[in-house]
C-alpha cells in the first residue's frame, strides 16, 4: 500500500566545525552525528559498522581525542572541533602519515574501517609519537577489523610514528614490503 | 623497458581514495533517497494469523508499506534456489516478505519506505502482527529428532541427503589392523564483514530503466534475479557494485529479498530508494555457516596409513536452502584434503532448523572437513604412539600422482581430479618454519618453568577457481590508456592492481595507464562472481585472454603502419617499436586512433582517423573480418578446479590455573601457484588467519532453545581485535603452477582460515593430553574438559611421559 502524505520531522539548526570548515545544518534531535557527518553534511568516509560503539570505524576526533560518532547525537557536537577522515591528508593535498603508511604496509583491504583506524591512529600518535609494537597494539586495540588479521596495521602504526618523525624512506623505494 | 608487474609486491592503486575517505560504498551513493527499514519477525517458528499496517499510515514522512500481500507475480513466489541438486530432494526458500509462516528470527514481514531510516524504524515498530506461536527446532540434535518439523511438509527436517564413495571403506575398515571412531562437532559462525547488506536503486522512467548499485559478490547474478522477478527485460535492468566492505561469502547469495524491494519500491514510488542493513540485522537475517556433527570410522595399518575412511555427517542448513547443498558437498569431498584414502565413503544429511540460514563462509565447508580429517591424524598418531608429521607423510598424494583423481564428483558437478601439488614439500617447510623436531625440548624446558604448552600442525587443500567462466574487456583508449572491465566483483581483494599487473605485463604499458573496473553490468554483462578463491584464476585469465586478442590487433596495425612484419615488433611502455630500430615507432594511442576510422573530426586524435585521410581507397575502411577500435573481449572456461594446499602450525600455552588459551607462535605455508602480488598474498592469509582464530577460540552463535540468537551484536559476538590474533605470522612459499590456467595460479582468499580449526585443536589436545572434539573452544570449556578427564584419569602429565 502506498501512502502520499509528505511532512517532515521537527529539526534543530546545528552548527558543526568539521575540518576547519564550519557547517550549518538542520536536524532532528535524535540524529547520530555519523549520520549527520555521512548524509548531512556529505562527508561519507566515516563509516558506520556496528551503530553500538563497539567497532570503531565511525571513530571522529572530537577536539583532538578519539570518539565514536555512532554514540554521539549531532546536537551534542556545536562546540568542538571535529576531524573525520577527509581531514587527515596535509595540507598540500597529500595523504597524511598515517594514510602514507597504511599504503605503504597494506594495511587496508575493504577499507570500510579504515577511517576510524585513522583517526585513531592519528591521536593515539600524538600522545605517544614513538610507540613499542605493544604499545601500537594497544592504540588500535578498541577498533574491529575483518579484513586484514591487523598484522600490517600495527606496522603502519610504527611505520605512520617514523614518517612523522621524519625517518625513513618510502617503503615501496626500498622494496621492502614486510 | 618496462618492468615486469607479475611477481612484484607493488602497492595498491585502489588504496589512494580509501585513504582519503573518497570510497563509495552503497550507502554513499544516492544522497536524498528514501530509506527502508524491515519489520523481522522475533519469533523462530509462527504462523502469520494477520498484519495490521494502518497505525503506520499517519506518520508523517512514510511513502510505502509493503507486506506479503501486496507482492504480485513472480515477486508473490518464493526466492530462487540458486543451486539446485538431485540429491536436494527437500529445497525450500523464504518469499521476500513472509506469506503466512515464520521460520526464523529476523525474517521479512513488512517492508517500509520512508524520508529517513529513523522514521522507517518508527514505523516498523508500529505494526501490529499476530501470530500463532508452532515449536522451534533448534540445534542438529532437535532436527536430527524430528518431533517437530521445520517445514510440515519436509519430513526428518531432512533437506537432502547424499552419499558419495570410493571403494569399500566398510569393507576396509572390518579388515584393517586398527580401528578408531571419532565424534567431532563444529559450531556456527558467520561472515560478519564490516560493512552489512545495501542496495540502493532508482528507476528511470524517461528510459523505463532501473540502476540498481548493491553489496554483492555477484553483479551479473543480482542482475538476473531483479529481472526476473520484477519482470523486466534483462536489457533494461543495471547493476553496479559499488566499494564493497568485505563480503567473505554472504554477499554471494541473491537475491536477498531487500535486494528485491528496494527496486520493486523505487520503481512504484519514482524516488531513489536505500537499504542499509545494520548490525543487528546482519546476525539475524545474513547467512550463517559451519555448524555440523561429524561421526568417523577409520581403519589403518601400523604405520598409520589409512586403509577405510567412512565419515557421516549432519549440517544445520537453518531454515532455507538457497543455496543448496554446496557447504556440506565441500566438506564431504575437501575433507580428504592431501590424502588419498584408497577407500572412503561419506554420507551427510542437510537438515533444517529454525535459525537464519546456511551459506558459504569463507572456507565454506572446508574448515569442518579439515577439521575432521586432521583430528582424525592426530587420532591415528596418538593411538599408534607415532610422530603427527610422520602419520600425515604416509598417507600423502605424492608429487608423481598429479593429476589425482579422488574418484569423487567435486562441489561443480566434475571429478575430483588435484591438478599439481607437492605436499611432502610444504611439509618439510612447516617442519622447519615452527621447528617441530626441536618442540620436544622447548616442552620440557615449559614444563620446569610451570608452564603447559603444546604444537599443533594441520593440512588442507582447496579447490579453487570454480567454473562456469568469467570474462574480460580490455580498451586502449586514443590516449594511450588501457581500461580494463570485468564482471566480477571485489570487496577488499586488491583485483585493481593485480588485473592492472596483469595488463600492464601482457600489454606492455605502465601500469599507472591501467584502470580497471569490476562488477558493472554496464561494462560486462557476463560474469559469474567473485566467491570459491576464483577471482584471480578466472577474472585474471580472461583479463590476460582479453589482452592479448588486443596486443595481436595492435601489432597487426602497427606492422601495417611501420611496414614492418608482427614479429619484428615489440611493445614497451605503451610504444611499438620495430625490434633493433628504434626510430620505427608507434604509440598504442595511435594504434588506437588508426583502429577506429571515423567520418567526423572533434580533436587532433580524430583529425587523424577521419576516413579521408588513412587507409587503402580500394578497400572498405573496416576490413571484412575487422571491428573498429583497439579492444577486445577475453573469457575463461576451466575444464575444473585448480588445488591450492597449505600447512597450518601453531605453538599455543594453556594457562594451568584459568585454562586461557595463549597463540606463542603461528605458521603458514602455503602453495598457490604463480603469485602475482605477495604483498597482497600475505595480506590474504594474514586476515584468513585471524578469522580462523575467531572460529577456533571465540566466535559462535549462541541460539536458545527459542531459537533467539543470544549474541546478536559485536558486544557478544567475539569477533578477534588484535589482541587476540597471532603476535606475528610466519610465512613460507611454495609455487607449483597450475596447468590449468593461462596464468599458472590458484587461489588464495580462503586459504588463511581453512586449517585454523583443526589446527588449534591438535595444539590445544598437545597441550593437555586430552582429546579435542568440539570447537571452538572457550577457556571455560577447556577448564570443564580438564575436570571431566581427570575424572577419568586423562591428563597431560598421564600421557606425556
Amino acid at each position: 500500500m502506498t501512502i502520499s502524505e509528505p511532512a517532515a520531522e521537527e529539526t534543530q539548526h546545528v552548527r558543526l566545525h568539521i575540518n576547519s570548515t564550519t557547517y550549518d545544518i538542520d536536524v532532528p534531535p535524535r540524529r547520530l552525528l555519523s549520520d549527520a557527518l555521512r548524509h548531512d553534511v556529505g562527508l561519507t568516509g566515516t563509516h558506520v559498522g556496528c551503530e553500538h560503539g563497539v567497532c570503531g570505524a565511525c571513530t571522529i576526533l572530537v577536539d583532538g581525542k578519539p570518539m565514536r560518532s555512532c554514540l554521539m547525537f549531532a546536537v551534542s557536537a556545536e562546540d568542538y572541533e571535529l576531524t573525520t577522515v577527509e581531514g587527515l591528508t596535509n595540507s598540500d593535498g597529500t595523504l597524511g602519515p598515517v594514510q602514507q603508511a597504511f599504503e605503504e604496509c597494506h594495511g587496508l583491504q575493504c577499507g570500510f574501517c579504515t577511517p576510524g583506524f585513522l583517526t585513531t591512529i592519528t591521536a593515539g600518535l600524538r600522545e605517544n609519537p614513538d610507540p613499542t609494537i605493544d604499545e601500537a597494539r594497544d592504540m588500535i586495540a578498541g577498533n574491529l577489523c575483518r579484513c586484514t588479521g591487523y598484522q600490517n596495521i600495527v606496522s603502519a602504526v610504527t611505520r605512520a610514528a617514523e614518517i612523522s618523525r621524519g625517518e625513513g624512506k618510502h617503503a615501496a623505494e626500498e622494496g621492502d614490503n614486510t | 623497458m618496462t618492468t615486469r608487474m607479475f611477481g612484484e609486491p607493488i602497492t595498491r592503486v585502489e588504496d589512494d581514495r580509501f585513504l582519503r575517505g573518497e570510497g563509495r560504498y552503497t550507502d554513499d551513493m544516492m544522497a536524498g533517497s528514501l530509506e527502508a527499514a524491515v519489520l523481522r519477525s522475533p519469533h523462530a517458528h509462527a504462523r502469520i494469523i494477520d498484519i495490521d499496517v494502518s497505525p503506520v499510515l499517519d506518520i508523517a514522512g512514510v511513502h510505502a508499506v509493503y507486506t506479503y500481500d501486496d507482492l504480485t507475480g513472480r515477486m508473490a513466489e518464493p526466492l530462487p534456489l540458486l543451486i539446485p541438486h538431485p540429491a536436494l530432494t527437500n529445497g525450500r526458500t523464504q518469499y521476500a516478505l513472509a506469506r503466512d509462516e515464520v521460520n526464523y528470527v529476523g525474517e521479512a514481514i513488512a517492508f517500509v519506505v520512508a524520508d529517513d531510516r529513523y522514521i522507517a524504524e518508527d514505523a516498523v515498530g508500529r505494526i501490529q502482527v499476530r501470530y500463532e506461536f508452532l515449536q522451534p527446532v533448534v540445534g542438529i540434535e532437535a532436527a536430527r529428532r524430528a518431533e517437530n518439523l521445520v517445514h510440515g511438509d519436509v519430513p526428518g527436517n531432512v533437506a537432502g541427503r547424499m552419499v558419495q564413495s570410493v571403494g569399500d571403506a566398510a569393507a576396509a575398515i572390518a579388515t584393517a589392523p586398527h580401528t578408531l571412531k571419532l565424534d567431532l562437532t563444529v559450531e556456527r559462525s558467520a561472515a560478519t564483514p564490516l560493512e552489512g547488506r545495501g542496495t540502493v536503486a532508482r528507476w528511470d522512467p524517461d528510459l523505463s530503466r532501473l540502476e540498481v548499485w548493491t553489496s554483492t559478490q555477484t553483479a551479473s547474478g543480482v542482475r538476473a534475479a531483479i529481472a526476473a522477478k520484477l519482470e523486466l527485460d534483462l536489457g533494461q535492468v543495471d547493476v553496479i557494485t559499488p566499494d564493497v566492505g568485505g563480503g567473505f561469502g554472504v554477499k554471494i547469495v541473491h537475491p536477498w529479498p531487500e535486494e528485491l524491494l528496494v527496486p520493486l519500491a523505487a520503481r512504484a514510488l519514482g524516488r531513489p530508494v536505500k537499504f542499509i542493513e545494520d548490525r543487528r540485522e546482519h546476525f539475524i537475517s545474513s547467512a550463517h555457516e559451519r555448524g555440523q556433527i561429524h561421526h568417523v570410522d577409520v581403519g589403518f595399518d601400523d604405520d598409520g596409513r589409512i586403509l577405510g575412511l567412512a565419515v557421516e555427517f549432519w549440517h544445520d542448513n537453518g531454515a532455507y536452502t538457497q543455496y543448496g547443498l554446496i557447504v556440506p558437498i565441500i566438506t564431504s569431498t575437501q575433507l580428504l584434503g592431501p590424502y588419498k584414502p584408497p577407500n572412503y565413503s561419506v554420507t551427510f544429511e542437510s537438515l533444517y532448523t529454525n535459525t537464519v540460514m546456511v551459506t558459504p563462509y569463507r572456507g565454506a565447508g572446508r574448515p569442518q572437513g579439515v577439521f575432521v580429517m586432521e583430528r582424525t591424524m592426530d587420532a591415528i598418531a596418538a593411538s599408534l604412539g607415532k610422530d603427527r608429521t610422520d602419520v600425515r607423510m604416509a598417507n600423502f598424494i605424492q608429487p608423481e600422482d598429479f593429476p589425482y583423481d579422488q574418484g569423487l564428483l567435486f562441489q561443480d558437478g566434475r571429478p575430483l581430479i588435484y591438478d599439481s601439488g607437492d605436499y611432502q614439500m610444504l611439509m618439510d617447510k612447516a617442519r622447519t618454519l615452527i621447528g617441530w623436531s626441536e618442540f620436544e625440548q622447548t616442552r620440557k624446558k615449559a614444563r620446569k618453568e610451570g608452564r603447559r604448552i603444546g604444537i599443533g600442525i594441520a593440512c588442507y587443500v582447496e579447490g579453487t577457481g570454480v567454473g562456469p567462466y568469467e570474462g574480460g574487456h580490455v580498451h586502449i583508449e586514443t590516449s594511450g590508456k588501457v581500461k580494463v572491465s570485468t564482471g566480477l566483483t571485489t570487496q577488499g581483494q586488491g583485483h585493481q592492481t593485480v588485473f592492472a599487473q596483469i595488463v600492464a605485463d601482457e600489454l606492455g604499458v605502465p601500469i599507472g595507464d591501467v584502470e580497471v573496473v569490476t562488477g558493472d553490468t554496464r561494462r560486462s554483462p557476463y560474469s559469474v562472481g567473485t566467491f570459491a578463491s576464483r577471482s584471480a584464476i578466472m577474472g585474471g585469465s580472461a583479463i590476460a585472454l582479453a589482452t592479448r586478442k588486443v596486443r595481436a590487433k595492435a601489432l597487426r596495425i602497427a606492422a601495417e603502419a611501420l611496414e614492418a612484419n608482427v614479429e619484428d615488433l615489440e611493445i614497451s611502455d605503451g610504444i611499438v617499436r620495430v625490434k633493433g630500430a628504434p626510430d620505427s615507432s608507434i604509440a598504442l594511442g595511435t594504434i588506437a586512433v588508426l583502429s577506429n576510422p571515423l567520418r567526423y573530426a572533434f580533436d587532433e586524435a580524430s583529425q587523424a582517423a577521419t576516413q579521408f585521410v588513412v587507409g587503402d581507397p580500394n578497400k572498405p575502411p573496416v576490413a571484412d573480418d575487422e571491428e573498429p577500435g583497439l579492444e577486445g573481449t577475453g573469457f575463461f572456461s576451466p575444464l575444473r578446479c585448480v588445488f591450492a594446499g597449505g600447512i597450518h602450525a601453531v605453538i599455543v600455552e594453556t594457562d594451568p590455573e584459568t585454562a586461557e588459551i595463549k597463540i606463542l607462535r603461528y605458521a603458514v605455508v602455503h602453495d598457490c601457484g604463480n603469485i602475482i602480488n605477495p604483498r597482497l598474498v600475505e595480506g590474504q592469509i594474514h586476515g584468513g588467519v585471524a578469522q580462523g582464530v575467531g572460529g577456533a577460540l571465540y566466535e559462535r552463535m549462541v541460539y536458545d532453545e527459542h531459537g533467539q540468537l543470544q549474541n546478536a551484536s559485536f558486544m557478544d559476538f567475539l569477533m578477534p581485535y588484535v589482541t587476540e590474533v597471532p603476535r606475528g605470522i610466519e610465512l613460507d612459499h611454495l609455487e607449483t603452477p597450475s596447468p590449468l590456467n593461462p596464468l599458472g595460479v590458484k587461489g588464495v582468499g580462503e586459504a588463511g582460515v581453512i586449517p585454523v580449526t583443526a589446527v588449534f585443536a591438535s595444539a590445544i589436545e598437545d597441550a593437555e593430553g586430552f582429546p579435542i572434539t568440539s570447537m571452538p573452544i572457550s577457556p571455560s570449556e577447556l577448564y570443564e574438559l580438564r575436570l571431566l578427564n581427570a575424572k577419568e584419569g586423562r591428563t597431560d602429565e598421564g600421557t606425556k611421559e
